[in-house]
């Protein structure tokens, strides 16, 4: 589906507006970073991967018509960009993670079994974090998990959880980016947050 | 339903894509159900921590190359 709204902070970059570029790769650092790292793990090849994709970006952004958003646009590039490096550098990859296990698409339960008696009712509920304070969930040290968590991730669930959640797309978007169906889209979040939120379990326990 | 099947059904539920029968059966175990609750509220509470990992500063050196570059571009 073609959209023809106009964006005003595309029109601003191809003004030469250096107030909004420079707005843009601000904001986007953290989740183009996040989502380099998906790809390539080492964080000095992730920040060339980063800098690559805005340069890329300068030398097609005339060519860039608005079909998809200024963002979708801008993270499919980092997307290129990250997987022609990674395959340049798949020699030094470790062998064991082509043979990592993916159950993105199953849908095997995402929360142990044995935490359910046999009348499928909570044996082992969770504890509730509404009494924890905000500070200790969102500590450093939590924040350190979920980056390792996510890394763990199956790549298909990765990439999800991080423009979901990290870079704060929709399902639609998601969806246009990854080329894939809305309930793949949403079996891989399901999973991958799912994951996640069992590691910060671990972690507040 | 049982938290069994809940539970995997939370991410449909935050995404409302549940029918609209399926989502007041889901409300209604939710209403009485702690352990569900204790769950639904710890999803939410990841993604507020994912969230969190956007905020990456952009260091200096490198915004200071890309303005450079956008000048560039600029004057091409």
């Amino acid at each position: 589906m073609a959209r023809t709204i106009i964006d005003p902070e595309l029109e601003a970059l191809k003004a030469g507006d250096e107030v909004a570029f420079e707005a843009i790769i601000t904001r986007y650092h953290g989740p183009l970073m996040r989502l380099a790292m998906a790809y390539v793990r080492d964080h000095g090849v992730a920040e060339d991967v980063v800098q690559e994709t805005w340069l890329t970006c300068l030398r097609t952004l005339d060519r860039f018509e608005g079909r998809s958003s200024l963002k979708t646009w801008i993270f499919g590039i980092l997307m290129n960009v990250a997987r022609a490096r990674r395959r340049k550098e798949s020699r030094i990859l470790p062998f064991a993670s082509l043979f990592r296990r993916d159950d993105s698409d199953s849908r095997r339960p995402t929360v142990d079994p044995h935490r359910f008696g046999s009348n499928g009712l909570w044996t082992t509920p969770p504890d509730s974090w509404s009494n924890m304070p905000e500070a200790t969930v969102m500590s450093r040290e939590a924040l350190d998990r979920v980056k390792v968590a996510i890394e763990a991730l199956p790549e298909k669930q990765r990439e999800i959880v991080i423009l979901r959640d990290i870079a704060g797309m929709d399902s639609d978007e998601v969806c246009e980016l990854l080329a894939i169906s809305a309930t793949n889209q949403r079996v891989r979040l399901h999973r991958g947050r799912a994951a996640v939120r069992r590691m910060l379990e671990e972690y507040l326990q | 339903m049982k938290c069994r099947d809940v539970v995997e059904l939370m991410t449909e539920y935050l995404e409302g894509t549940l029918s609209s029968t399926d989502r007041a059966r889901f409300e209604e175990h939710i209403a009485g159900c702690d352990g569900c609750t204790a769950y639904l509220e710890q999803l939410r509470a990841t993604r507020r921590v994912l969230g969190k990992l956007a905020d990456e500063p952009i260091p200096e050196p490198v915004k200071s190359e890309l303005l450079k570059a956008f000048k560039n571009w600029k004057s091409r």
